[in-house]
């Protein structure tokens, strides 16, 4: 359109501006706002020492964030030596690349792409047959890493383009269907038309590890982890990092995000919706695929398994759990998700962690109050009398716990009923009952809830500490999901998430 | 002539709403379609803007035609509208609904914009203050900190206001307001009268519009358009459209309440 009238737009705004300065008689009788007019009075803002820290923090930039928390996250290795921790350090990095793809298509494009871990699998496999004597092809990493992302984005834009014109349940289902084919066709396809390509089941090995300007990275320097590979991953996720962002404040991102509240009106205000999909499922699987390279050569080795379902499951959690849509959001949910899940490997920290969440979870919904006091104390005696009962009857009901060490380990042995066996129908009994109770629980209001709440607690712990302890497998899974569930009550939107509003 | 819909119909399986209709729209003018709920009003701009494509017949913009394109290629050609039901992106800042509209114009790509390339960063700040000149057509309604606030904090009125200023942002030649006056007081009714008189004058766009306030349709009109059924039922100016028999019938019945 010739933009002659462009200027001529912003005469009711000078207008209006003279209006509210000098009431001149030229006030139009358009666009007059007494709201705008007095906004300063209108603005809340947190009173006290939390508000001033409040305001504090608005001020320092992103990238500042940004820079703070990749320095602490790379002097983790001089901080601790152990290859544990830097293994765990790793991982974790590559929770973040993996979380920070997956916001471009769940988060921004508004897409539930159920197949995304299928794309990091296509990368590492990538990455695997093109640096391995597999096939015999040796790519310097210069060279395959920019042809994996292209691979990885090529397959994403693939498997958008039959689904293109689907949304919500349809395109899970079918983005589902895909992750199903990856995982069969790399379980099988030691034999795909008579020529072994994956592997099959027992996969690819002798990975080679990444190479940068002609020096090999070994992966483990010393007998523990090659550290160098920790800063390749937080390299590539300060770069991932500040490009998406940029792309977010640009006109795709915008019309990402338009696409995810309104298909129908982005595509009427003039994006072509179809590609704007393709393009951010193409991105995610980028990235994903990118994540790929890493693992494969740092493990020097691939398994259809490590790309199956939990792990879908585990980045979803990280995106919802930080909010989606919010990188930095995002960043905080992979870190969390990620040292939690290691925590809960350990029956220690995992116990330490699941008392910890139940009192904290108490404190949030109560306060402190009188009610808490009530709850903890009525909990304390409730178990020291069913614990001395049960003594009593029969002194291998309580005698498996092993209470050596002082204090609370001596408390808790006093406390919660540990048998020396189970019987093989306690485990599913108790923990059926305490599903149901706590789902009874929810219905009850007043000093009902209050009252059932003290012996669905002490379950709880009975529960924990007979079952859920010697499984840990599942147990991390369940507790992270009722973490979930927890707090998408509390917050709905997710930690750093926006407020979100679907209908109004 | 702007827009033309030479002997359009649409079918929905055997239910048609839009039965050979022909209409035009002048450049410059204003053109309200008034008519009873379920007349085919907004069909009628589902059509114009390629949300549906015409089960027969052909609509012609600026003289070529647009008939089975996409809603985004339509847009791009220079037709905007806003929704009835309100549309907007609703998470979005006020701003960056306005400026997500741009899309169709600009062309900064995505490698560009992870670079931010000085090309990418001045057509950024070109939208940018487009968009802001568009709510600034607004007067105080959508300025100052209403821009970073998002679109779901804002009033029923502002809300269409804001869907407006989104449909200029696409720098269309031809606006079509769908009921632009729907659930407001009578003071914002008579806002909204003067400010569509002001897209034309200031703005320059040509605009159709669907419109129940009869108020509104008098004061803005240069032609009105009844439909019924999907089919036209009289046209000309509002006087003589607001005294057809068949407009009255049409909203009133055939009983003696319809004599004059």
């Amino acid at each position: 359109m010739s933009g002659g009238y462009d200027d001529e737009l912003t005469r009711p705004l000078e207008g209006a501006l003279e209006a509210t300065t000098s009431e001149g008689p030229t006030s139009p009788a358009v666009g007059r706002d007494e709201w705008v007019a007095r906004h300063g009075g209108n603005r809340v803002q947190r009173g006290g020492r939390l508000g001033t820290l409040e305001e504090r923090l608005r001020i320092v930039p992103w990238w500042a964030w940004l820079a703070t928390f990749t320095a602490l996250f790379a002097l983790l290795p001089v901080v601790s030596d152990s290859g544990y921790v830097r293994r765990v350090a790793f991982d974790i990095a590559i929770y973040l690349l993996l979380a920070l793809g997956l916001n471009v298509v769940v988060g921004w494009g508004g897409l539930l792409d159920l197949g995304y871990i299928a794309f990091y699998g296509v990368g590492a496999y990538s990455y695997a047959l093109l640096s391995s004597d597999h096939f015999g092809i040796h790519l310097p990493t210069i060279v395959s890493i920019p042809l994996i992302v292209v691979i990885g984005a090529c397959v994403g834009f693939l498997v958008g383009l039959p689904s293109r014109r689907l949304t919500g349940d349809y395109l899970a289902i079918v983005s589902l269907f895909f992750l199903q084919l990856f995982l069969t066709v790399t379980t099988n396809g030691d034999d795909l038309f008579g020529r072994n390509v994956t592997g099959g089941a027992n996969g690819l090995l002798n990975v080679d590890p990444l190479s940068l300007f002609g020096h090999e990275l070994p992966v483990s320097k010393d007998g523990i982890f090659n550290v160098a590979y920790l800063y390749v991953v937080l390299v590539a996720f300060v770069v991932v990092y500040v490009a998406l962002r940029f792309v977010n404040l640009s006109r795709t991102g915008r019309a990402w995000r338009s696409l995810r509240e309104d298909a129908l009106a982005a595509e009427v205000m003039g994006m072509p919706v179809n590609w704007l999909k393709l393009m951010s499922f193409a991105f995610g699987a980028a990235i994903a695929a990118l994540t790929g390279t890493f693992v494969a050569a740092l493990n020097a080795s691939v398994f259809p398994l490590s790309f199956s379902f939990p792990l879908l499951i585990t980045i979803y959690t990280m995106v919802i759990l930080g909010g989606a849509g919010s990188q930095a959001g995002v960043v905080i949910g992979a870190v969390l998700i990620g040292v939690l899940l290691e925590l809960l490997r350990d029956p220690g920290d995992s116990r330490v962690l699941f008392y910890t969440i139940i009192v904290l979870g108490l404190v949030a919904a109560f306060r402190l109050s009188k009610r808490l006091a009530v709850v903890l104390a009525g909990t304390a005696v409730f178990g020291l009398v069913v614990h001395s009962i049960a003594g009593a009857v029969d002194n291998d009901w309580v005698n498996g716990a092993g209470g050596a060490g002082g204090g609370v380990s001596d408390f808790m042995a006093n406390w919660v009923i540990v048998p020396t066996d189970t019987a093989s129908w306690v485990a599913p009994v108790s923990y059926i009952s305490l599903v149901s109770l706590a789902l009874i629980l929810t219905l009850l209001r007043g000093w009902a809830r209050l009252a059932l709440l003290v012996p669905v607690l002490y379950l709880a712990a009975f529960v924990w500490e007979n079952v859920m302890l010697s499984k840990p497998e599942p147990t991390r899974y369940i507790i992270l999901g009722v973490l979930l569930i927890g707090l998408m009550i509390v917050r709905p939107s997710g930690l750093l998430g926006e407020k979100r509003v679907e209908i109004v | 002539m702007l827009l033309e819909l030479q002997g359009v119909s649409m079918a929905f399986a055997s239910l048609k709403v839009v039965d050979d209709l022909d209409l035009h729209v002048d450049e410059g003018e204003i053109v309200s379609v008034i008519g009873p709920n379920g007349a085919g009003k907004t069909t009628l701009f589902n059509l114009v803007t390629g949300v549906y494509t015409p089960t027969g017949g052909d609509i012609l913009f600026a003289g070529s035609s647009i008939r089975g394109l996409d809603p985004h290629q339509i847009t791009r050609r220079g037709i905007a509208r806003t929704f009835q039901t309100l549309r907007l992106f609703l998470n979005m800042s006020v701003r960056e609904n306005v400026m997500a509209a741009a899309y169709g114009h600009t062309k900064a790509g995505v490698f560009r914009s992870m670079l931010r390339t000085p090309g990418m960063r001045q057509e950024e700040r070109e939208i940018r203050e487009l968009a802001e000149k568009r709510l600034a057509f607004f007067g105080e309604r959508l300025m100052g900190y209403r821009w970073d606030q998002p679109a779901y904090s804002l009033s029923y009125a502002n809300r269409r206001r804001l869907e407006i200023a989104r449909a200029t942002a696409t720098n269309p030649r031809l606006l079509l307001l769908d009921e632009p006056a729907a659930g407001m007081n009578p003071k914002e009714t008579q806002e909204i009268t003067d400010l569509i008189g002001l897209l034309r004058t200031e703005g320059g766009y040509t605009i159709l519009v669907i419109e129940h306030d009869m108020h509104v349709v008098e004061g803005i009109s240069d032609r009105v358009i009844a439909l019924d059924h999907g089919v036209k039922i009289a046209e000309g100016s509002f006087e003589e459209v607001a005294t057809s028999p068949q407009v009255i019938e049409a909203y009133l019945g055939t009983g003696g309440m319809a004599k004059k």
